[in-house]
Parts: structure tokens; C-alpha cells; sequence
């Protein structure tokens, strides 16, 4: 048996600062020479940790031996059974923290590159011709799904294979969320999405851009007047939070949805050839220090600052992006400022943003997250200069849907009330998942949400047969 | 979807009436919403206030005046031809108690936007006057239609070549100070940023309750961007989401003729950009 690496193969990447200057993206996937190798890694365990930790239970160790033994099409097939979006997941899941982390490779050593693996079988398969499209039993039943974010599409992909009429109401001109919205280009090529979003329409899902439910046309009218059994909500947590601090409508100060759904959406970094502006100065403060906030700093970068400087009320221990995106973003030249926190936004006299007014901070008593508490020291103040601020400190659900909806319940968070498993709400056959239930989390969270849905709203309408 | 643009009106030579296929936003709009549309791919996403809609034969009315490239586009567009993209309706219908005078005042192309709404506030019984204004009489725009929706209507240009001699604002003055046809109770402006400054400053010490709609710059229109905050009685807001229409007398003015003008010179730009394809023949 030859001896197994005790190292991840490494994710080939391009260079930090050539990349910083683009949006194609940074990693650029296993070959199957190095995939086959780390698959080969694998220690196959009998009863793998790894299936448990992941939202949605992909048999890992059985889709990584086919990548170790060649057989790329059943690995594929394992892999999109159990994950409607494997080439996405594999590029943005926080695997260090889900599967990888229970790997038993990590005691020892390092974990097996799961998510560079899942993602090599995806882009395999993408390569390959589409698979036939499955000539299944066809329902009568129409679903409705509002929302063609990753918790509606994964919803909308598997009742469309068990057969039901699926159609995805999505409000903005193109589905995908915070997959076309919010995360970069560099981090998840749209190319991509837009091939999973063509895969689910192949399957017969309909989607159906520029309707708001709840002002284009409401829920009620979904039921009563158009027909459809079951509705499946994944509106998400599209509503960006402020710090409701002075100075935060100066001019140059976005929130990050603003600020990345300008770039990724609009295609700000293509104008004037798109149409859709975004003043980017020299030196650009991004507050927070989540993914959210990587992407907006490593965005700044590419948009032309000078310096992207990341400003975090704690430390580097209690950050919440994804480890990769912190190197990358280290990498990239993007400079940290932890242990700060803004007391204010300070601006010029025509109303531009100039900087920010920053209190240090001290680490106190974990809170009830088990994070340590930011506490600020008195007479600590001082000004940041700044010429862009981006605040990326979270999102919240956003109300438009509920507020015009009968019979809805949510709870103080705004969240909808839905069923842990079946994400039933308060209303019959009205389901719901994902970010819209939890508040801002992941996309493999709403994916797994949307997956359970599929499944209760199948067994709702048709007793699961 | 579709949204074919079933007749075009050319009102001045930069403002344009289109009536619009676009049936599940006329049905849902009330006055005072928006739609937000886009031209072409890769093409901004901008707001417009409805002017009209017709619920039964699913037609939506837009007035638009050519400022920035994405208006020029759009202002290009023949019978026949189909918008990409219409999301609507947007914002919160403009709500205004009944009874007493009720005043609209138009300024410029904003005059579209009282059509709907002087419609149903004349059908309920009130009594409304529409103060139309613009610099000359060529620039004045709708004015058969809306003497159809309101019960007086006032003209006023600049040079005086018809109606009115002078600003919207003076003659809703001589009618704060009991002129014809009479004191507003209630005054809902719709015009350019300073006209509604205006407005609001001329109501202000009379205490007449005033409405003004605001269309700052936006992408998406359903709270999520965050671009178009406002501040009202000093507490940032979303014109998207908890307007358009604001009490006057409550906007910080100042700050949202600034952060209209954030974009000027990317606006240029691209307008620059667009007429150089023009004469290119692009």
C-alpha cells in the first residue's frame, strides 16, 4: 500500500498580486492527477464523522473512493444525488469547520481536501456532456417557490425530480440570490451558477424573474388564483444591517450588499461598458470580518484601492470567515485592524466620507456565542482615514413578504417560525428554509433546508409515494 | 416576460410617454408606487414612479425624461420594442386622509406621477387641484390629461408664455395666501429635488401637511442595498422600502440633493460613451 500524504494537496492558485487585480477566479481546481492522489488520501472510515457534519449528508467517503478508483461518472452522480449544488458548495462551504474538521486525518495530520474534491467532480462533469434529462413519474401538483436564492433552487431542483410542476418566482432580473449578488466573480464564477441554473431549467423548472411576492403578486394569489398546492419560501436575509452611528449617509459609504451587488450583479467592474457605476477611492475601510466582509475588501482591491484595510471591533481568533478567504485575503495585501470599533463616520464639507472615528477595544467575558466580548477602552479614540467605508456587519430577513402576508409568523429577528425538519410555518402547505429562517448563514445550510423541504412538502401532497 | 411598449407620445423632445405591456404590475399598482426597469443587458437598473397604469387591460404608463444614458436608451424605444426588464410595483402607496383641498404640484416630468393619484382622490370627492409647471410652454407636459383627473388645474411657466407667470411654488403661495381656487389643506409635490425643497419650505410655517416623493438612486428597491437612505426627522430610512413618499417638512433636503449627484460624473461618462456610439453609428 503506498503511503498516504500527510498533507491536503494544495489548491493550485494564482498568484496574490496578479489576482488582486481581476475578478477571474483565484483557485483554479485539482487536476485529476492531484484529485485522484488526495482522493487516495481518503481513509474510507466505517463510520464516517465527515456524512454527519455535512448539512446535507453527502456519502463522502463512497464519492471520494470513485474520484481514487476513476470512476468519475458515479462519483459525480453520488455527488449531485445528495447535493443539487456540488461545483458551488465545493467552492464556498466553510468545510474546515463542517466535514473537514472531522476527519479523522486531522488528529495527525491534514484533513482530505473534501470540498477541492467535491468541487473537481462537479467541474468533471460539467465538462461532459449534460446528462439525459430523467423521464420520471410527472405530477399534476404545482409548487410555487419564492425566493431562486440556494435554498429555493435546491427546493425547486429536487421536487422537480420527484416529478411536481415547479415554478421560482425570483424579484431581481436573474436568479441566484447571494450567488449572483453577493459573492464574487473571483470566488464563484457566474459561469457556473448560470450552468446549475440551466441544468434545473433542462429538468423542467420554470423561473420567473422580476416578481416580488408580496407586491408584484401576493401569496394568497399563488394558492388561490394561480393554482399551486404547496409554496416553498427561501426569500433569504437580504437586509443589510447599519451601526446607526453619525455620518453613515455620507457619500461613499455602502453597505456591503451595496457595494458587492453593484460589482457582482451590475457589473460595476466593467464600466462604463456596463452601465452601473461604484466610486472606489485609494483607500477603503470594510467593517466586519465575516465572508461577507473578504469579499468586499478583496473586491476593493480589484476595484482599484490602494489599500483595503479590514476594520474588526475583535480579533483574529473570533472572526467568522472562512479560513481560505483569510489568507486569500492576507495574501492579497487586504490589512487587518482588529481589537477596533467605529464610533462614527467623519466626512468633508461636500459630504464625502473621510474617514472613520475608531475606539480600541479589549477582549472581556465570553458571550452566550461563547466568543470573547469586545469591550471598549475609555479615551482610546482616534480618526482612520478613509475614502470609502463599506459596512459588512450582517444582513437580516427582509420583511416585504411577511408584512404582507396573512398568518405568517416570525420571531423577534424577523426569522419565519418554521418546522426544524420539515420547515413547515405557521401557514398549511407554506414551507420555508434557509437564511430566512436562520437568519444570515450559509449557502449548504439553505441548500440542506431546501433539500428537507423538497421532502416534506412531497410527503404533504402526495404521502411521499 | 414581455413588456412590449404598445404606444410611445414624445411630450418635449427629452421627455417620453410610453404605455407598456406589463400586465401583473398594473394590477397590483396603486399611486405613488414605482417600478424599477432595465434596457439591455449589463444595462443599470433604474427607478420610475408610475404615471398611470390600466388594471383591466394590463397597461402600465411611464413618463420619462432623457438625463443619463440608461433614459437616453430608453427614450429610443419605438412601438413594438420590449423593455427587459420591469419589477413592480415598488414602495408604499401614497396614502392621504380625505377631505378638504388637496394640491398636487408637478414640476417638470414629475407632473406624470399625479395622474393616478388626482384620479382617485377626484373620484372619492375631493376637491383637487393640480399646480402643472414647467420653464416654457413647450416644456409643459400633459396638460388635456390632467384636466381629465383633477377638479382645477394651474399652469405655470417661467417666461409666462402661458398660465402663470413664474415659479410652481409662487403660485402655491398666492394660494397659501388665499388666491384661487383656494388654501390647500394638503399639498403632495413630485418634481425635481429643489422644487420640492421649495414646496416644503413654502408650506412649512402655514402648516400645511405635505408630502413629498423621493427617487434616490437604488439597484434593487426591496430594502436590500441600502443606497437609497434618506434621512427623515433625523432617522436614516429607505426610500424604497418606507417611502417613496415622505412627509416633507421632515427630509433632510441638503443631503439628498447631494447623494442624487454622487454619480454625476460616471453619468457623464457613460452618456458621453453612449453619443460617441451614436455618431459611430454603433
Amino acid at each position: 500500500m503506498p503511503v498516504k500524504s500527510a498533507k491536503k494537496t494544495k489548491m493550485p492558485e494564482r498568484a496574490p498580486n496578479i489576482r488582486n487585480k481581476d475578478f477571474l477566479e483565484v483557485n483554479q481546481g485539482y487536476t485529476l492527477q492531484h484529485a485522484m492522489f488526495e482522493a487516495d488520501r481518503c481513509l474510507r472510515c466505517q463510520e464516517a464523522a465527515c456524512v454527519d457534519e455535512c448539512p446535507v449528508n453527502i456519502p463522502i467517503p463512497q464519492f471520494i473512493h470513485a474520484i481514487a478508483t476513476g470512476n468519475m461518472a458515479e462519483s459525480a452522480q453520488i455527488l449531485r444525488t445528495a447535493n443539487p449544488l456540488p461545483a458551488i458548495c465545493g467552492r464556498v462551504c466553510p468545510q474546515e469547520a463542517q466535514c473537514e474538521m472531522t476527519c479523522h486525518m486531522v488528529k495527525k495530520f491534514q484533513p482530505i481536501g473534501i470540498g477541492h474534491l467535491e468541487r473537481f467532480v462537479a467541474d468533471w462533469e460539467r465538462s461532459q456532456a449534460p446528462p439525459p434529462v430523467s423521464q420520471g413519474k410527472k405530477r399534476k401538483e404545482k409548487v410555487a417557490v419564492i425566493g431562486g436564492g440556494p435554498a429555493g433552487l435546491v427546493c425547486a431542483g429536487e421536487l422537480a425530480r420527484l416529478g411536481y410542476q415547479v415554478t421560482i418566482f425570483e424579484g431581481l432580473h436573474a436568479p441566484g440570490g447571494v450567488l449572483r449578488y453577493g459573492i464574487p466573480e473571483f470566488r464563484l464564477p457566474k459561469a457556473i451558477l448560470d450552468w446549475e441554473i440551466g441544468m434545473m431549467k433542462n429538468s423542467g423548472v420554470e423561473i420567473v424573474t422580476n416578481v416580488i411576492v408580496g407586491r408584484t403578486i401576493t401569496l394568497d394569489d399563488i394558492m388561490d388564483k394561480l393554482g399551486f398546492s404547496a409554496v416553498f419560501i427561501g426569500t433569504g436575509a437580504g437586509l443589510p444591517t447599519f451601526l446607526k452611528i453619525p455620518g453613515e449617509n455620507l457619500m461613499g459609504v455602502y453597505s456591503a450588499n451595496e457595494f458587492l451587488t453593484r460589482i457582482n450583479l451590475m457589473r460595476a467592474y466593467q464600466f462604463p461598458e456596463s452601465d452601473t457605476p461604484l466610486k472606489v477611492g485609494k483607500r477603503v475601510a470594510t467593517i466586519g470580518a465575516g465572508n461577507t466582509a473578504m469579499d468586499s475588501a478583496r473586491s476593493a482591491m480589484r476595484m482599484g484601492a490602494e489599500e483595503s484595510l479590514i476594520v474588526y471591533r475583535r480579533s483574529e481568533k473570533e472572526m467568522t470567515a472562512r479560513v481560505e478567504e483569510y489568507h486569500h485575503a492576507l495574501e492579497e495585501g487586504i490589512k487587518f485592524n482588529w481589537l477596533t470599533a467605529p464610533v462614527e463616520i467623519v466626512g468633508n464639507e461636500q459630504g464625502w466620507v473621510t474617514g472613520l472615528k475608531l475606539q480600541r477595544m479589549e477582549l472581556g467575558e465570553p458571550g452566550p456565542d461563547g466568543r470573547r466580548r469586545p469591550v471598549p477602552i475609555p479615551g482610546s479614540e482616534f480618526i482612520f482615514p478613509a475614502d470609502n467605508v463599506v459596512l459588512a456587519i450582517g444582513t437580516s430577513p427582509n420583511p416585504i413578504l411577511v408584512k404582507t402576508t396573512k398568518g405568517l409568523e416570525t420571531n423577534k429577528h424577523g426569522c419565519l417560525v418554521a418546522d426544524e425538519k420539515s420547515g413547515l410555518t405557521s401557514r398549511k402547505h407554506v414551507y420555508a428554509g434557509g437564511d430566512a429562517v436562520t437568519g444570515a448563514a450559509t449557502v449548504i445550510l439553505a441548500a440542506g433546508a431546501g433539500k428537507r423541504a423538497a421532502e416534506a412538502i412531497h410527503k404533504d401532497l402526495s404521502g411521499g409515494k | 416576460m414581455p413588456y412590449k411598449i404598445l404606444e410611445k407620445r414624445i411630450l418635449t423632445p427629452v421627455t417620453k410617454l410610453f404605455r407598456i405591456d406589463a400586465p401583473l404590475v398594473a394590477k397590483a399598482a396603486r399611486p405613488g408606487q414605482f417600478v424599477i426597469l432595465r434596457v439591455r443587458e449589463g444595462g443599470e437598473r433604474i427607478p420610475l414612479t408610475i404615471a398611470d397604469y390600466d388594471r383591466d387591460r394590463g397597461i402600465l404608463t411611464l413618463v420619462i425624461q432623457e438625463v443619463g444614458a440608461t433614459t437616453r436608451r430608453l427614450g429610443a424605444h419605438e412601438v413594438g420594442q420590449e423593455i427587459l426588464d420591469i419589477v413592480g410595483p415598488l414602495g408604499n402607496p401614497t396614502v392621504i386622509p380625505a377631505g378638504g383641498h388637496i394640491v398636487g404640484v408637478g414640476g417638470g416630468f414629475g407632473v406624470a406621477a399625479l395622474l393616478c393619484l388626482m384620479r382617485e382622490l377626484t373620484a372619492r370627492g375631493d376637491k383637487t387641484t393640480v399646480i402643472n409647471g414647467a420653464r416654457n410652454k413647450d416644456l409643459l407636459i400633459l396638460v388635456d390629461e390632467v384636466k381629465k383627473v383633477a377638479k382645477n388645474v394651474e399652469l405655470c411657466t417661467d417666461d409666462g408664455s402661458v398660465g402663470f407667470k413664474g415659479f410652481v411654488t409662487q403660485r402655491l403661495q398666492q394660494m397659501i395666501e388665499g388666491g384661487a381656487p383656494g388654501k390647500p389643506d394638503q399639498v403632495i409635490a413630485i418634481g425635481p429635488m429643489v422644487m420640492m425643497r421649495a414646496v416644503a419650505n413654502a408650506t412649512r410655517d402655514a402648516k400645511i401637511p405635505t408630502q413629498v416623493s423621493l427617487d434616490p438612486l437604488m439597484i434593487d428597491g426591496t430594502g436590500m442595498c441600502g443606497g437609497c437612505r434618506v434621512t427623515i426627522n433625523g432617522q436614516s430610512k429607505f426610500a424604497c422600502v418606507d417611502g417613496p413618499c415622505f412627509d416633507a417638512h421632515q427630509v433632510d433636503f441638503d443631503e439628498a440633493v447631494r447623494r442624487g449627484k454622487m454619480y454625476v460624473q460616471e453619468q457623464d461618462v457613460a452618456a458621453k460613451k453612449l453619443a460617441a456610439a451614436a455618431a459611430g453609428g454603433v
